[in-house]
C-alpha cells in the first residue's frame, strides 16, 4: 500500500470493488460458462455471492465502526466517508439489488429477453450507488451518479423488441443527461466558490459567503435541479411515469427503490452538508417542490389505469414526503427520511413484484383489469399487494405508517403545521387509488384465469418484501435504533 | 387473570389465524368455526364481568415496552365505561357473526376472517392506554370494514365502502396530528417520550393549543359518531353493508366516536371541552342531528335507510349527553350508547331478517306482517319501543338521564331532546304500522316466522333491553367511577358529591 490508497483507504473501498469486480465477472461467466440461454438464470447465484460478499464488506465497517467507538472512517483524502449514513443506504441498496436480482430471470424470460447483461448491470449500478451514499467529493459523487444513471439508461430500455421500453430509455437518457448538465454546472460555481470540490470545504465557503450572494443561489438553483431530477419530484418528473411504465417490471422497481434511495441519500448529503448553511433559501423552495409533488403525484394517479403508472405517480408523491423530513430538518425528520426510504424500498419493490407476477408471453399484466379478481386465482399474491398498498397509503399496522409517522411528528416539531394538515390530507386521497387497485383485485370478478408467473426467486422476494413491510410496522424498534445511529448531522 | 385483557383481545385474533387453515371447499366448517371463535370471544369477556372492582378505576391493566424509543408501549386496561363497551363488543361480535349463518353464501373464509380481525381491532379501541396503539386499533378496523361493505354489501356497495373509508381516513389522519401535537408538547414539558393517556393527562397545554387539538381530535371522532354535518357517509354505508355489518357498524364503530370524545377529548382537553363556544358548536350539532335525522328518517321509503338515519339522531342524544359536561349528561350519554348498540343492533337485524326473506328493502313493499311472522312482529315491537324510549326498556333510562343533564344546562337542549324522542316516536311507530299492520300481500304472507337460531340472536339483545330498563341500577353503578372521573376532571368540584344518576335509578325503582 502506498500514500495514495492506505489500507484505511482500501477497507473503505472493498465494497465498491466487490460489486465492480462481480459486476464485471457476471458478464464474463455469461460469456464463457453459460453459452444457452437456459443456463443463464444461474447467474443469479454469483449475484447472489457477489451481494453477500459486499454484505460481508459492510459488516466488517459497521462492525469496526461500533468496536471503535467512531462516527466515520474517512479515506481518499476525505473523497470517502463511511458513516452509519452510508452503511444505512448501502444495506437497503444490497437489499434492493438482491431482490431485483431473484426476480429478474423469470420477467425477462417471459419477456424474453432474458441476456446475462442485466445481472452485470445490477451490480454495477449498486457500485455507482455505493459512492452516492458514501461520497463526500463532488467529483465522487458526480462520477457515482453516472454510472449509475448510465446502467439504468440501459435497463429501462433492456425489452430491444418493445418500442414503449426503447422509448422509455431514450426519454430518461435524454432528460436524465440534461439534468445531469444542471448539476455539474452547479457543481462548477461551487467549486468556484470555495475552490474545492470536498464538501466540508464547500461548506465552509458558503457559511463564509452568507445565504443571499446571487452566486450561492446559482449554485443552489442548479445543483437543486439535478438532484430534484433524480429523485423525480415535481416539476422535473416527466419522465417518470413513462420510464417506469416502459421498463421492464424489475428494472421499473429497481428504479423507483434503489436509484431512488441512492438519489435521496445523494441529496441528504448536499442539502445536509454543503448546502446546509444556505438553508432559508432553499426551505421554501423545497416546501413548495414537496407539496407540488404530493399533488400533482396523488391527483395524477387517480385517473392512472395501467398499474405501473399509478405506482410511479405514488412514487412521485412520495418523494414529497420524503422531502418533508429535509425541510423539518431535525432529528426525527433525519430520522424520518431514513425510515422512510427503507420502509419506501421494501413496500414500493412489493408492489412492483406483484405487478411483475402477472406479465405472461402474451400479455403486460399492468392494466388495472388485469389485476381483476386476482384474489380467487392468487390470493397469496393479493393479499401481499393489499399490505404493500396499505403500507404505500400509510395505514398501521405496516411498515408505511412507520415512516409517515416520524415525517409528521418532525413537521410539528418544527412549527410546519400547514405541511403538516396538507400531508396528511393527501392520505386520504391516496388511498382512494390504491383502494382502486384493491377493489379490482378483490371485488371485480375474475376474468382471465390464466395462472400468475411464480418461481423460487419470486416467492422468496415476495416473502422479504411482504415480511419486512409488515414487520417494520408491528414491531419497528431494531429498525428505528439503526436509523437513530445513522443521523447525518 | 393476569392476561385477562390480552386473552379477550386475542382470542379473535387465534380464530382468525386458526380460520386461515380450513379450506374454503368446506363452508360448514367455516361457519362452524366462526361462530365458535366468535362465542369463545364473548365468552372470555364474561370473566371481567364478575371480577370487575367497582372501587377502582383503571384495572386488568397490561403493560409491556413496544417501541421503547417513542414511548409507545402495549398498554391495556379498562374502566367501567370500556368494560361495558368491550362485553358489548363481545356479546355483538359473537351475534352478527350467528346472525350471517344463512345470510352469507359466497366468500365465506373472508367474510369471517373480516369480522374476526374486526373485533380485535375494536376490542382494542377500548382497551387501549397508550395513544399510538389506540390510534393503530382504531385504523385497523378499517380495512376489514371495507371489504364487508364493499364483496358483501348491497348495489351501490363499492361507492359506500370507499366513501366511508376516506371520510373516516381524513377524521383519523387529522387526528393523529392532534396526538402528536400533544405527544411533542408532553415530551417539551418533561423530557419524556410517552404515548401512555395517563402521563399525557399531566402536561400542562395552554388553551390556545388545547383549542386546536380538540379540534384535530373533533374530525377524527365526530367523522365516527358521526355528528352532523360529517354524517352523509353513514346512510351510505349502513344501508350498503350486509346485515352483520349494519349491526357492527352502529352498534360498536360508532361507539368508538364517542368513547374518543369521552375518553380523550374531555379529560386531556378540559380548557377547551369547557370553552363556551366549544359547548355550543357541539350543543348546535348535536341538537341538529337529532331534529334533522329524525325528520329524515320520516320520509325514507327504505326500510334499513331509516334505521341508518335513526342512528344519526340517537347518536345526537349521546354527544349532546357528553356535552353537557354534568354527571347526569354523561352518564346518560355512557348508557345511550349502549343502549343504542343493543336497539339498533336489533333493528338492524330485523331488516336483515325480512330482507333475507323477501330481498327488498322498501317499505311499501311489506305490510301485516303480523299475520304472517307473530313472534318476529313481537320482537320488532320490542325493538321498536326500545329505540324510541318507551318504559319499561333501556332506551328510557338512557333518555330520561340525558334530558336531565341536558335540563341542568338549559331549558333549549332539553326541549331539543323532548322533541328529538317524540319524532323518535312517530318514525319508528309509523314505520311498524307500515311494516307490521294492515292488509297482508300475497307475497308476505308466505314468510316464514323466526327460526330457532334468529331467535337465539335476537334473545340477549331483548333481555338486555329489558334489564337495563327495569334495574339500570348495575350498570350506573359500573360506570359511576368513570364518570365522576370525567367530569371531576373537566370542571374540579363544580358536580362534587352530585351522582344523579344513582339516586334517578334508585327513586325510579
Amino acid at each position: 500500500m502506498s500514500q495514495y490508497y492506505t489500507s484505511v483507504d482500501h477497507f473503505v473501498l472493498v465494497p465498491a470493488i466487490l460489486l465492480a469486480l462481480f459486476g464485471c465477472a457476471v458478464l464474463l461467466f455469461d460469456f464463457l460458462l453459460f453459452p444457452e440461454p437456459r443456463q443463464r438464470k444461474y447467474l443469479v447465484w454469483f449475484v447472489a455471492l457477489g451481494l453477500v460478499f459486499t454484505g460481508g464488506a459492510l459488516w466488517r465497517q459497521q462492525h469496526f465502526l461500533s468496536v471503535q467507538k467512531i462516527d466515520s472512517i474517512t479515506a481518499f483524502g476525505g473523497t470517502l466517508t463511511i458513516d452509519g449514513f452510508a452503511l444505512f443506504f448501502n444495506w437497503i441498496f444490497l437489499a434492493a439489488s438482491l431482490i431485483v436480482a431473484l426476480i429478474s430471470y423469470k420477467y425477462l424470460e417471459t419477456a424474453g429477453e432474458h441476456q446475462g447483461e442485466i445481472y452485470g448491470l445490477i451490480l454495477l449500478a449498486n457500485c455507482g450507488m455505493f459512492f452516492l451514499a458514501a461520497g463526500t467529493d463532488l467529483i465522487t459523487l458526480f462520477i457515482g451518479l453516472e454510472l449509475m444513471a448510465l446502467c439504468f439508461y440501459v435497463m429501462v430500455g433492456f425489452l430491444r423488441g418493445d418500442r414503449r421500453s426503447n422509448e422509455a430509455a431514450v426519454k430518461y437518457l435524454l432528460l436524465g443527461a440534461f439534468s445531469s448538465g444542471f448539476l455539474v454546472y452547479g457543481f462548477s460555481v461551487l467549486y468556484g466558490l470555495s475552490g474545492s470540490t470536498k464538501l466540508a470545504a464547500i461548506r465552509m465557503a458558503l457559511e463564509s459567503r452568507g445565504a443571499s450572494d446571487p452566486l450561492v443561489i446559482l449554485a443552489l438553483v442548479t445543483v437543486s435541479v439535478g438532484l430534484l431530477f433524480k429523485i423525480s419530484a415535481v416539476p422535473f418528473h416527466m419522465w417518470a411515469p413513462d420510464a417506469y411504465e416502459g421498463a421492464p417490471t424489475t428494472v421499473t422497481a429497481y428504479l423507483a427503490a434503489g436509484s431512488k434511495a441512492a438519489s435521496f441519500a445523494f441529496l441528504m448529503r448536499m442539502f445536509m452538508g454543503p448546502l446546509a448553511p444556505s438553508r432559508e433559501l432553499w426551505e421554501p423552495l423545497l416546501a413548495v417542490v414537496a407539496v407540488a409533488s404530493m399533488t400533482v403525484g396523488n391527483f395524477a394517479a387517480i385517473t392512472q389505469s395501467n398499474v405501473k403508472r399509478l405506482l410511479a405517480y405514488s412514487s412521485i408523491s412520495h418523494a414529497g414526503y420524503i422531502l418533508l423530513g429535509l425541510i423539518a430538518g431535525n432529528d426525527t425528520g433525519v430520522q424520518g427520511v431514513l425510515v422512510y426510504v427503507l420502509v419506501y424500498v421494501f413496500m414500493t419493490m412489493g408492489a412492483f413484484l406483484v405487478v411483475a407476477a402477472l406479465r405472461r408471453k402474451e400479455m403486460l399484466g399492468e392494466d388495472l383489469e388485469d389485476m381483476a379478481g386476482l384474489v380467487h386465482k392468487s390470493p397469496g399474491y393479493a393479499f401481499l399487494m393489499l399490505i404493500f398498498l396499505l403500507s404505500l397509503a400509510g395505514i398501521p399496522p405496516t411498515a408505511g405508517f412507520i415512516g409517515k409517522y416520524f415525517i409528521f411528528l418532525s413537521l410539528i416539531q418544527t412549527g410546519h403545521y400547514v405541511l403538516a394538515v396538507i400531508a396528511t390530507l393527501y392520505v386520504a386521497v391516496a388511498i382512494y387509488y390504491y383502494f382502486r387497485i384493491v377493489r379490482s383485485m378483490f371485488i371485480s370478478p375474475l376474468t382471465d384465469r390464466a395462472p400468475a408467473a411464480t418461481s423460487l426467486g419470486l416467492k422468496l422476494a415476495l416473502a422479504v418484501t411482504g415480511l419486512m413491510t409488515l414487520l417494520i410496522g408491528i414491531y419497528p424498534e431494531p429498525f428505528l435504533s439503526l436509523a437513530q445511529n445513522s443521523l447525518l448531522r | 387473570m393476569d392476561h385477562i385483557l390480552s386473552i379477550v383481545l386475542f382470542t379473535p385474533l387465534v380464530g382468525f389465524l386458526a380460520l386461515l387453515f380450513i379450506p374454503s371447499s368446506k363452508p360448514a366448517a367455516i361457519k362452524l368455526w366462526a361462530n365458535i371463535a366468535g362465542f369463545a370471544g364473548f365468552l372470555v369477556c364474561l370473566p371481567l364481568v364478575f371480577a370487575f372492582d367497582r372501587s377502582r378505576d383503571f384495572q386488568f391493566a397490561e403493560k409491556v415496552p413496544w417501541i421503547p424509543s417513542i414511548g409507545a408501549s402495549y398498554n391495556l386496561a379498562i374502566d367501567g365505561y370500556a368494560l361495558l363497551l368491550v362485553v358489548l363488543t363481545g356479546l355483538l361480535g359473537f351475534l352478527s357473526i350467528l346472525a350471517s349463518w344463512a345470510a352469507i353464501e359466497t366468500r365465506l373464509k373472508e367474510y369471517y376472517g373480516c369480522f374476526l380481525l374486526l373485533q380485535v381491532g375494536m376490542m382494542g379501541v377500548f382497551m387501549a392506554r397508550d395513544f399510538l396503539l389506540f390510534f393503530v386499533f382504531w385504523e385497523l378496523v378499517l380495512v376489514p370494514m371495507y371489504f364487508i361493505i364493499a364483496i358483501w354489501g348491497g348495489e351501490r356497495r363499492v361507492y359506500a365502502a370507499i366513501k366511508f373509508i376516506i371520510y373516516t381516513l381524513v377524521g383519523s389522519v387529522l387526528m393523529l396530528l392532534g396526538i402528536l401535537a400533544l405527544y411533542y408538547e408532553h415530551f417539551r414539558q418533561f423530557q419524556v417520550r410517552s404515548f401512555d393517556v395517563a402521563q399525557l393527562m399531566n402536561t400542562q397545554l395552554d388553551p390556545n393549543l388545547q383549542w386546536w387539538i380538540f379540534w384535530a381530535f373533533f374530525v377524527g371522532f365526530a367523522v365516527k359518531v358521526p355528528m352532523f354535518p360529517l354524517h352523509t357517509w353513514l346512510p351510505d354505508a349502513h344501508t350498503e353493508a350486509p346485515t352483520a355489518g349494519s349491526v357492527i357498524l352502529a352498534s360498536i364503530l360508532l361507539k368508538m366516536g364517542t368513547y374518543g370524545f369521552l375518553r380523550f377529548s374531555l379529560p386531556l382537553l378540559p380548557d377547551a371541552a369547557k370553552n363556551p363556544t366549544v359547548i355550543q358548536v357541539m350543543a348546535v350539532l348535536s341538537i341538529i342531528a337529532i331534529v334533522y335525522g329524525a325528520l329524515v328518517c320520516l320520509m325514507q321509503k327504505d326500510w334499513k335507510k331509516l334505521i341508518a338515519y335513526s342512528s344519526v339522531s340517537h347518536l345526537g342524544f349521546c354527544t349532546l349527553g357528553i356535552f353537557a359536561l354534568n354527571p347526569a349528561g354523561i352518564a346518560g350519554s355512557m348508557l345511550q350508547q349502549i343502549n343504542h348498540g343493543i336497539s339498533t343492533g336489533m333493528l338492524f337485524l330485523i331488516v336483515g331478517v325480512v330482507y333475507e326473506r323477501r330481498h327488498t328493502r322498501e317499505i311499501a313493499e311489506y305490510g301485516g306482517l303480523l299475520r304472517s311472522m307473530p313472534i318476529f312482529t313481537i320482537v320488532f315491537l320490542i325493538a321498536a319501543l326500545s329505540s324510541m324510549g318507551m318504559p319499561p326498556l333501556n332506551g328510557f333510562i338512557g333518555e330520561i338521564t340525558i334530558l336531565k343533564g341536558a335540563y341542568q344546562v338549559s331549558l333549549w337542549w332539553a326541549g331539543a331532546v323532548v322533541l328529538g324522542i317524540a319524532l323518535g316516536a312517530a318514525y319508528l311507530i309509523w314505520l311498524f304500522q307500515r311494516t307490521m299492520l294492515g292488509e297482508v300481500s300475497e307475497k308476505n304472507a308466505a314468510l316464514k316466522d323466526l327460526n330457532a337460531r334468529e331467535i337465539a340472536v335476537f334473545a340477549p339483545l331483548l333481555l338486555l333491553a329489558l334489564w337495563i330498563g327495569v334495574y339500570p341500577k348495575p350498570f350506573f353503578q359500573v360506570m359511576d367511577r368513570s364518570v365522576t372521573q370525567i367530569v371531576e376532571l373537566v370542571q374540579p368540584g363544580a358536580h362534587a358529591g352530585q351522582m344523579v344518576p344513582n339516586r334517578l335509578a334508585s327513586l325510579q325503582r
